[in-house]
Parts: C-alpha cells; sequence; structure tokens
C-alpha cells in the first residue's frame, strides 16, 4: 500500500506547488538566505501582501 | 557584467581569482561554488552519441508516428479509431521536441547556464523566485491553456477531422511553440519584461505604439468572444446556469477562507472548492428538475449577456483575494485534473470515429458553422492549440521571473505549448466522437435550424452529408441524456465538447445515467477557464489602458487612484461588452460571424510577437537562422492579412463583412422587410451595424499589425546590416551575472546533469543558498 500512497502524496505535493500552496515556505528561505535585517512577514502578512500586489499587477490568463 | 539591476557594483570578491574558468561569454563564476553549468564539450558529446538503444527508440517512435499519420492521412475505412490521433500528435511532439527545439536552441538561442536568470539576481522571495521546472511547467501550462484549445477544433470539425489534426500537429511544432519558446527566452533575458516593453524596446515610438494599439484592441475582441461562448452554453440552459453561478459564491467562500481563517492553505481551500463545486454540479440538476428551478434559472440569452457584462465590472473592480485569486486556484486545479481524466478515458476508451477526413465543406466557403474557405480560415479557426498570440502575453509576464536556469526555457515554452496543443487535439476528438448529424444540428445557427428538433432534423438530412440521416427523436434523446431542454443551435464549441466529452466518459466511468452529469461537468470547467480569463483579461486590458492615458493625464498612472482605475475598467468592460451583445443578438448567429474575428485577433497578435521576435533575433544570429522565426511570421501574417482582406473586400456576402452590410442595406433601401437570416427590419438594421462595426474592427487590427511587421522587417534590416559591417548593435538584454546555482534542463536529468547535481548536493547548505541579497 504504501507506494500508492506516496504517489498520492507526490501528486498532491506537486498540485500544492503548481498552485503556489509553497510560496510562504520559498519566501522564507530567501528572507532567511538574503540577509535582511528584519524579521520575514508572517504567514498571514505574506499572503494578504501577495494577493493585495496581484491589485495593482495583474496575471493574464489565456483563452 | 559588473553592476547590479539597481546600479551599485558587484561583489569583488567575484571575478578577480585566478584560476576560474573565463569562457568568452564574459561571466566569471563564483571560484568557490562546482560548475554552474554542464560543460558544452560533454553536453555535446552526449547529444550527438547515437547508442543502440537511443537509436531503437527514436526509430521506433518514429515509426509508430509514420503508421498513425497513414491511417489518418491515407487509410480510409469506414471509421478509424482515436488512439491513431493520440499516436499521431504524441510521436510527432516528441520528434519536434527531441530534434527542432534542439535546433533553435543551438543556432538561434544559445541558452547559457553559466548566466543568473532574473529569477536568481532579482530574487525577492515573491515575484522572482526560482521555480523548480516540474512545478513552473504545470504553472505555465495552467496558465497559457484555457477554453481556447477546447472550442477552436470543434468549430473546425466542420471541414472533416484532418484539416485541423495536420494544423494544430505541424503548426504547433514549427509555429505556435517556437513562438513561445522565443518569446520566453527572450523576456527572460531582458528581467521579465513584457511583449509591450519590448516591442518599444526593439521597433522604436511607432512599431511599439501600434503593437500597444493592437495588443489592447486584440484583447477586447478575445475577451468578447470568450464570453460569448459561455452565454452561448448557458442560455435557457437551467441546470448550467445554476451551477456555472454557483462558482461565484463558492469562489467568495474560498477566497475568505484563505484571507481570514486559514492563510495559505491553498491545496485544503482548493479540495473544499472542488468538492462544493462537485455538489453544485449534481444540486443544479435537482434544482433544473424542479419547476421553480426550471422557471428561475431559465435565462435567454440577452440577459446572460447582461448578467456578465455586470459581473465582468464588479469582478474587476473587486479585491484579487475576494474573486480572482480564489477562483484561479479552482481553474487551475480543474484544468490538470479534467486534462489528465480526458486524456485517460480517450486511450482507455479509444472511441471509433465516423466523420470523414475531409467533409463536403472542406471545399466550399458557406459552411454552416463558420463560413470562409479552408484557407486561411481554417488556420484562424483552430488559434489556441496551433499558434496563439495570447501565449506571447503570459510567456513575457509570470513565467521569465520563476526560471531556475536558461536551458530550462525549452521544456516550459516549447515543452507547455505542445502540452496545449495535445489538449486541442483531446478536444478535436471528443467534438468528432459524436454524429455528425447531431455535430451540425448543435453548431449551426438558428436561422438555419429552425430552433426546434424537427427543423433541425430536417435541415441536417437535407444537407446530404454521406452517411448522416437524424430524426428529431435522436435529437430530443441526445438533449434528454445529458439533462438539457434542446440541444439544437448551441453554437459555441463548448455544448458540443460536452456532449462529445460526456459521450466518452460515460464509457469511462459511470454508463449513460451519468452523461448529464459529464455534461454540465464539461460546461462548469470550460465556463469556469473563461470567466477566470474574462476577469483578468478585463484588468490586465485595464491597466494598459491606464498606463496609455497616463502618459497625457499623468493622475492615470495611478493605479490606486480609485476613479481613475474604475473609469477604465468600465471602458474596457464596455467594449468587450458591446461586442458580445452584437454577437448574442447579431441575427447571422454570433459566432458564425464573430468566431473569425477572435482567431484573427489571436493570431495577428502572434504576428506582433513574432516581429519582436525577429527584431530581436537578427542581433543575436547569422541570416541563415533567421528562417526559425521568418517561416512562422510568415505564415502567420500571410493567413491572418489574407483572412482580414477577405472578410473586408470579399464581394460574398457570407464571408465579406462591407459585402454583407452592402446587401442589407440595398435589402432596406428597396423597402424589403426581410432578408436572408434576418426576418424583421429591425433585424435587418442590427446587420447593417454589427457589419459595419465588424468591417471596422477588421481594418483597423489590419492596419496596426501591417505597421507592427513593416517595423519589424526594417528593424531587422538594420540589425542585419550593422552586423555585416561590423557596427554593434544596441542590446536591450540585462547586463549578464554569474549564475550560483545549477538545476537539470529536461524533465529526466542527463548523466551529466546527475552527476553536477551530486557534487552540488555535497557542498555544505549555508553555501549552496543563493547569496543575491542585497536589500
Amino acid at each position: 500500500m504504501n507506494p500508492v500512497v506516496a504517489g498520492i502524496r507526490g501528486i498532491a505535493g506537486y498540485l500544492g506547488k503548481v498552485l503556489g500552496a509553497d510560496a510562504y515556505k520559498k519566501y522564507l528561505e530567501h528572507h532567511a538566505a538574503a540577509g535582511h535585517a528584519g524579521p520575514p512577514l508572517t504567514e498571514r502578512e505574506f499572503w494578504r501582501d501577495r494577493t493585495d500586489r496581484q491589485d495593482t499587477n495583474p496575471q493574464g490568463r489565456c483563452c | 557584467m559588473g553592476t547590479m539591476p539597481d546600479g551599485t557594483q558587484r561583489d569583488s570578491t567575484h571575478g578577480s581569482s585566478q584560476g576560474t574558468a573565463q569562457l568568452d561569454d564574459g561571466i566569471t563564476p563564483d571560484p568557490s561554488l562546482p560548475p554552474t553549468s554542464v560543460d558544452e564539450s560533454v553536453r555535446d558529446a552526449a547529444d550527438r552519441k547515437w547508442t543502440p538503444a537511443k537509436i531503437a527508440l527514436w526509430a521506433a517512435i518514429a515509426l509508430l508516428g509514420g503508421v498513425a499519420w497513414i491511417m489518418l492521412a491515407i487509410i480510409r475505412g469506414e471509421t478509424v479509431n482515436a488512439i491513431w490521433f493520440v499516436f499521431a500528435s504524441v510521436c510527432t511532439y516528441l520528434i519536434g521536441y527531441r530534434f527542432y527545439s534542439k535546433v533553435i536552441e543551438r543556432y538561434l538561442l544559445k541558452p547559457n547556464d553559466r548566466r543568473a536568470t532574473p529569477a536568481e539576481y532579482k530574487a525577492d522571495g515573491k515575484d522572482y523566485v526560482r521555480t523548480d521546472r516540474n512545478v513552473l511547467f504545470g504553472h505555465h501550462f495552467a496558465a497559457i491553456a484555457g477554453a481556447g484549445p477546447l472550442v477552436g477544433p470543434v468549430i473546425a470539425a466542420q471541414m472533416g477531422y484532418l484539416p485541423g489534426t495536420i494544423w494544430i500537429i505541424i503548426g504547433v511544432v514549427l509555429a505556435g511553440a517556437v513562438q513561445d519558446y522565443l518569446v520566453l527566452f527572450f523576456s527572460m533575458r531582458r528581467g521579465g519584461r513584457s511583449l509591450g516593453q519590448m516591442a518599444r524596446e526593439e521597433l522604436g515610438l511607432i512599431g511599439g505604439t501600434a503593437a500597444l494599439v493592437a495588443t489592447l484592441l486584440i484583447m477586447v475582441i478575445i475577451v468578447a468572444i470568450l464570453a460569448l461562448v459561455v452565454v452561448n452554453a448557458l442560455g435557457e440552459s437551467p441546470w448550467g446556469v445554476f451551477s456555472v453561478g454557483m462558482t461565484i459564491p463558492i469562489a467568495l467562500f474560498m477566497g475568505v477562507y484563505l484571507r481570514f481563517i486559514r492563510p495559505g492553505k491553498v491545496m485544503e481551500v482548493s479540495i473544499i472548492g472542488f468538492v462544493l463545486l462537485m455538489a453544485a454540479i449534481i444540486g443544479g440538476g435537482a434544482v433544473a428538475g424542479t419547476e421553480w428551478g426550471a422557471a428561475f434559472f431559465h435565462l435567454d440569452k440577452v440577459t446572460i449577456a447582461w448578467g456578465l457584462i455586470v459581473y465582468g465590472f464588479i469582478a474587476a473592480i473587486l479585491p484579487v483575494w475576494l474573486l480572482l485569486a480564489p477562483r484561479d486556484y479552482l481553474s487551475t486545479f480543474m484544468k490538470i485534473g479534467v486534462i489528465v481524466m480526458l486524456a485517460l478515458a480517450i486511450i482507455v476508451v479509444r472511441p471509433e470515429i465516423t466523420v470523414p477526413a475531409f467533409s463536403e465543406f472542406a471545399g466550399r466557403d458557406n459552411g454552416p458553422v463558420f463560413s470562409g474557405a479552408l484557407f486561411p480560415f481554417l488556420f484562424v479557426t483552430i488559434a489556441c492549440g496551433a499558434l496563439s498570440g495570447f501565449h506571447a502575453l503570459i510567456a513575457s509576464g509570470t513565467t521569465p521571473k520563476l526560471i531556475e536556469k536558461e536551458r530550462q526555457t525549452r521544456l516550459i515554452g516549447y515543452g507547455g505549448m505542445l502540452m496545449e496543443s495535445f489538449v486541442a487535439i483531446m478536444a478535436l476528438v471528443a467534438a468528432i466522437s459524436i454524429d455528425r448529424g447531431i455535430y451540425f444540428a448543435m453548431n449551426a445557427p438558428v436561422a438555419l435550424t429552425g430552433g426546434t428538433v424537427e427543423t433541425a432534423a430536417q435541415w441536417v438530412n437535407s444537407l446530404g452529408l454521406a452517411g448522416v440521416n437524424i430524426s428529431a427523436a435522436d435529437l430530443a434523446q441526445t438533449a434528454s441524456d445529458v439533462g438539457e431542454q434542446s440541444i439544437v443551435s448551441r453554437s459555441g464549441g463548448a455544448p458540443t465538447l460536452a456532449v462529445g466529452l460526456a459521450h466518452i466518459m460515460q464509457q469511462f466511468i459511470g454508463g449513460t445515467a451519468m452523461m448529464a452529469f459529464w455534461y454540465h461537468f464539461a460546461i462548469m470547467f470550460e465556463a469556469l477557464f473563461i470567466l477566470t480569463a474574462v476577469d483578468a483579461g478585463t484588468r490586465v486590458a485595464r491597466f494598459m489602458l491606464q498606463d496609455s492615458i497616463g502618459n497625457f493625464i499623468p493622475k492615470f498612472k495611478d493605479n490606486s487612484w480609485r476613479p481613475g482605475a474604475w473609469l477604465c475598467t468600465a471602458v474596457m468592460v464596455a467594449a468587450w461588452g458591446a461586442v458580445l451583445l452584437m454577437g448574442v443578438t447579431d441575427p447571422l448567429g454570433g459566432i458564425n460571424t464573430l468566431f473569425p474575428l477572435f482567431g484573427i485577433a489571436n493570431q495577428l497578435l502572434a504576428a506582433i510577437a513574432l516581429s519582436v521576435c525577429l527584431a530581436i533575433a537578427a542581433k543575436r544570429t547569422a541570416l541563415k537562422y533567421l528562417w526559425i522565426v521568418a517561416v512562422p511570421l510568415a505564415f502567420a501574417a500571410v493567413v491572418t492579412i489574407t483572412a482580414s482582406f477577405l472578410k473586408i473586400f470579399s464581394p460574398v456576402p457570407a464571408v465579406g463583412y462591407f459585402a454583407n452590410n452592402a446587401a442589407f442595406a440595398k435589402a432596406l433601401a428597396d423597402g424589403k422587410t426581410s432578408f436572408g437570416t434576418a426576418k424583421t427590419q429591425a433585424a435587418m438594421e442590427a446587420v447593417v451595424r454589427n457589419t459595419m462595426i465588424q468591417g471596422w474592427l477588421s481594418v483597423i487590427f489590419v492596419v496596426l499589425s501591417i505597421i507592427v511587421i513593416i517595423t519589424a522587417v526594417i528593424a531587422t534590416i538594420n540589425a542585419l546590416r550593422n552586423t555585416a559591417a561590423g557596427r554593434a548593435n544596441v542590446e536591450h538584454e540585462d547586463p549578464a551575472q554569474a549564475s550560483q546555482v545549477f538545476a537539470p534542463a529536461g524533465f529526466i536529468p542527463t548523466a551529466a546533469e546527475r552527476e553536477l547535481v551530486t557534487t552540488w548536493n555535497q557542498l555544505p547548505a549555508g553555501e549552496r543558498l543563493e547569496k543575491s541579497g542585497h536589500h
């Protein structure tokens, strides 16, 4: 059964990444690596900021 | 190299030490890191080494593809199995990807993995983020694929299956995927700049302005006609109206959930949304079955069109988190799921296709589904899936800011488009797996079918199509199978695809009892894709408009200035809304007259994108490789300009807008009260008005595009002259900076790439992380 569970996990993980579910994790990694002075945004702040920036920077969706 | 994008000098520890490899690319890699690129000679050697296993593999692919093409194109049996479409397309894609895209890579683009991508040198953890290539492939695919490749091939099936199949498969390999790949690469080299900005830089003020105005107008047309497809699918369909309408509260709920309840739980909320969506489809059947539900949600097309216009305006001024972002998650989730499912179903069910390779309409220009001869109108009817200019806006948007390594652009740009082409092939298979009589009854305008099952059956049988003989009972039975009151004259492609998909899926899961569910499932996801595109398209167009007006009235450049934003949104919605209403009320049947305009618009955008690419390519390669860009550009230009000229100048009223205009105007002047398909004087006046607008739109598009193409050719000639005279061309690329990361280029890493990855993995974690912090 294990390979099946692993397979489903893998697919779910992949879909999640395609949707951008790991964006906050990547932001934290970047924040740590880039040596910022201040503390990083909290998860709530980050997602708020992310969608709010899309308000002024819209991305097309294709036909 | 030397300066960072913000103008600061680069860290002096890079570059000065001896012993670092100094190739002629002007990049000095960090000496403390392993190589950031596979050695050129090693890669070349591996590419050129043909082991027996490799030869056998590619010979088998070529052979299977060849047999499949013979089955489709030459063998004329009673039927042809759908599996041959899968083999012909996949084998051709593999060969195109392995051989042709490598030619483009080697001789034209010359990606350099030693060079950092914007995701690396502009890394900010938000917009510029290095993204795993497999994830980015899915992300890019979800952004480019929508309802377009699902609709065009269905409409083009009027001509038989072969012309559409050839154009989708060959067109993508030589044109569509090339455009996406080039635009993505050039935009990546320019820090992720947009197509409009690149046009301005490369083509100068006139060419750049023409490109910008053309892009704006083209977006209006594309949004309007996508909206028309939704309206046609939902008109007089209570079930469809209910379940598609429910997507709005579902998305609002998801938005609130993500913002206030559990921020960042994207996967979780997508699954919840998906479950709610399924409930909405099933519930829609129940609601439409009740008397009040059938009455309340039974809306005519004009009402739905107005609803969509009001919705479009509100959706475009609401904050992104509330409606657009959650629906985008839902749409992406559905997109990938549906496409995988449809591919599996076609492979498992393998329907027999009875549609002829070339239908009776292939040699005529008066087909009932779309008018015009095979050349050039087939090539504009199928835009998405073969060559889609809209992709240039995506490939110069988010994706170039996420690419991890330069060499991955081939997988993402070229490979991503091949995937969309495969979606188009599957849509074609679904559409031609249904009976041809039903196909024509569904896709011809009411003016021809008469709108009832009896008149439609009579009309279809009078066409004299080989092997077609349907009865009114067949049409009524199909409608009741899919849970609709009628399927006659449901033009626009979406309902036909939904019937085809239901037909295939019920053989895969659920049987006939599930047909109504599958039909509304298909309508639902097409509407979902389109509504997302309408909403996003309105927003993008509004920003373009604000930016343009801002050149004269600076206040408009401020995106947070509400009156400006609302005014520009209203202008854009009014523009596409007017075209939409024109299509909905058109006595000639909106899709029949407007769909060619959609394809022409989309491919004129492709011609613009390829023109920009040509001007850029001329600076970086010898004349003898420019054909890679010149061939698809010439083809797109010839097809769209011919199609536009026919739409403008053709004396055949069914084809030429102005000829039709003149015919109706004359009939009105002669005092006739009914002419052709227009049964009243008001309808005749509508035709006169519509054809005039459509005609002038065609004129404006084609003039703007010709300006862009001419300026691009001038820029190209100048660049070639400079090169010949030994003068340097002005380069708009961002300065090259040394990369500090490594990742493989394709889905499957090569031996040399695996070796390099191992070396990188042995580095202590602290040294592996990016060092581009400049904040």
